[in-house]
């Protein structure tokens, strides 16, 4: 028993002088224990994946693992830039569903966002619903809106005979399929735009108001003179998210359409996983992919320029 | 607004019916699929098919009997169940010390590396993994779902708890200090106590999002570890044989997502733009 006071006493004593300075120079570079697991785990996974995907891009393979990549230099990207047909479908494809999509978003969820920006009984309730688009899951809404679209018993068609309009043959037909795509994508990520854009008017002065209104501006002088120029930069980060997330879009559009009628509907997106995951020209995905990187790059800095232009 | 306020009496209410019509017409137009979703899971094929599309029939519980018990939806439930409480548990234990060092200690950039993640489509990640976990023999494995699902809750927790962990008083934090805590110590017993609200919304996003999550599964899961939304996508084949089928299984992957995003409504905006909003 006394022994082991003793011990326990002695215990400061004994341990090195190393050991503390461990402790001490670990408390000291906290910071970077804190960090650093999470940032080499995602350097593992995504630098990684990405220097990989540049060095693939520059051979051929089949993903045979019996056959071993043959070297082909920049053909790939030659191939890509040469006039591949299907490339070209895809930029095209891509910039149409993800630009005429973005401008409607925008402009419809600024819009509601107005509107819904005052008090009113069940505010929280219409918050919640207006969720439920965002939230759901791709896999299921896209089957939904697939059975909705169909041109015999769908029941757009049946709203289309209702509105005496011509009748539709929506995600079946070549000319139509981008455009019924944009409806389902406008209803499905309006409501994320608004809620945005709604939590940035939220947080807009309500004096500049009183005095627009004490000089005799209109509401909508007030909208577009003080609102508008106030809420940009939130409704710019709003375009950028949306700009990234759409040219990533690939649930909805494979379930509902995978790239059909024939490539009609075929993103860039879609493009390289039918050419990795149903042809195995792993090495020609991968050039198609660093091209995609830098489309989404471009993308980016178009809008971050527009933002600091604006700022 | 203030401009209300001049109208007479009789405007205002007229203005009010105006708003309100169009809030209910708003309403009905981004909640209808749900609602035809959940309406024709009810009916049968037959019932599905017919034009102009029945609003009056017999409701049967069939389309759920037959996906409950005909398909092996018990199986792909407990898959995603597991894949999404094994990509929020180890995204926690990466993405919480993260979001701390950020909001206490700098390091925006790397802050804005970690963002990078969310720019990169899954596709590009998806070639290199495949051909890697193939080698390694992670493919149709829970250890290599988890992983790549990780790619997309480290993100999402580490951005929306920097919110969080700023929010607690840098005080509390000093007072633990002099007190003679480390400043691990500091994280674990001051910080993360009282951030928990912040830990709820984050992680139920965490599983929303890998819930949801088709890609991934599509190419790297095989048929042990196939998830829901895989199968939902399955039942598409027998598109003119059980459209019911379809239904009831879409309105089943659904349910515990709107139960999910009734738990955290405004913080599922705040976890969508990771953190740029505070809805």
């Amino acid at each position: 028993m006394a022994s082991r006071t003793a011990e326990i006493r002695e215990r400061p004593k004994a341990s090195p002088a190393a050991a503390i300075g461990l402790s001490r120079w670990v408390d000291q570079h906290i910071s970077w224990f804190f960090i650093l697991p999470a940032v080499l785990f995602l350097t593992a996974v995504l630098a990684f994946p990405i220097v990989y995907t540049a060095l693939l891009s520059l051979f051929r393979w089949s993903g045979a693992a019996a056959t071993p990549p043959a070297w082909v230099g920049l053909r790939n990207y030659a191939d890509v830039f040469a006039g591949d047909p299907g490339f070209r479908n895809a930029i095209f494809v891509t910039a149409y569903f993800t630009g005429v999509s973005l401008l409607i978003e925008v402009t419809l969820g600024v819009g509601l966002a107005q509107l819904l920006n005052r008090e009113f009984l069940g505010k929280g309730i219409a918050r919640t619903l207006l969720i439920l688009p965002v939230a759901g899951t791709p896999v299921a809404l896209a089957l939904v809106w697939r059975h909705m679209y169909n041109p015999s018993n769908g029941i757009f068609t049946w709203f289309a005979e209702v509105l005496r309009l011509p009748p539709q043959r929506w995600l079946a037909d070549a000319t139509t399929v981008i455009p019924s795509l944009i409806l389902f994508d406008v209803w499905q990520w309006t409501p994320l735009i608004m809620l945005i854009t709604l939590a940035g008017l939220v947080s807009l002065p309500a004096d500049i108001y009183e005095a627009a209104e004490i000089d005799g501006a209109s509401p909508w002088q007030a909208f577009w003179r003080i609102t508008l120029p106030l809420v940009r930069p939130t409704i710019v980060a709003a375009t950028m998210l949306r700009f990234m997330d759409s040219v990533k879009t690939f649930d909805q559009i494979y379930v509902s359409t995978q790239g059909g009628p024939g490539i009609a509907s075929q993103t860039l997106n879609l493009y390289v996983f039918d050419q990795a995951f149903q042809y195995l020209h792993f090495g020609y995905a991968s050039a198609l992919l660093v091209v995609l990187f830098f489309v989404i790059l471009a993308g980016n800095v178009v809008l971050a320029s527009v933002r600091r232009g604006q700022a | 607004m203030i401009w209300e306020s001049r109208g007479t009496r009789q405007a205002g209410i007229s203005r009010r019916i105006l708003f309100y019509s169009a809030l209910i017409l708003v309403l009905v137009v981004f909640i209808f699929p749900f609602f035809w979703m959940a309406f024709n899971s009810f009916k049968t094929h037959e019932k599905i098919l017919e034009y102009p599309p029945a609003f009056v029939f017999a409701p049967t519980l069939d389309n759920f009997k037959n996906v409950l018990w005909q398909s092996d939806v018990v199986q792909y439930t407990r898959n995603s169940v597991l894949i999404a409480f094994g990509s929020l548990g180890v995204g926690m234990i990466l993405g919480l010390p993260a979001a701390y060092g950020i909001a206490r200690y700098g390091h925006r950039k790397l802050a804005l590396g970690i963002l990078v993640c969310r720019m990169i489509p899954g596709i590009s990640f998806l070639v290199p993994w495949f051909i890697v976990f193939r080698a390694l023999g992670l493919l149709d494995t829970f250890t290599g779902l988890v992983i790549a699902h990780l790619v997309i809750t480290v993100p999402l927790i580490t951005w929306i708890m920097i919110g969080f962990f700023e929010e607690v008083p840098v005080e509390l934090e000093e007072a633990a200090r002099i007190d003679g805590c480390s400043r691990a110590g500091v994280f674990l017993r001051i910080a993360l106590p009282l951030v928990r609200p912040g830990l709820v919304s984050a992680g139920i996003l965490a599983l929303i999002f890998t819930w949801n999550s088709f890609l991934f599964p599509l190419i790297l899961a095989g048929v042990k570890t196939k998830t829901l939304p895989v199968l939902v996508y399955s039942f598409m084949t027998f598109d003119y044989l059980d459209l019911g089928g379809v239904y009831a299984a879409s309105t089943l992957v659904t349910l515990p997502v709107i139960v999910m995003v009734l738990l955290v409504q405004r913080q599922f905006i705040r976890g969508l733009t990771l953190g740029g909003v505070k809805g």
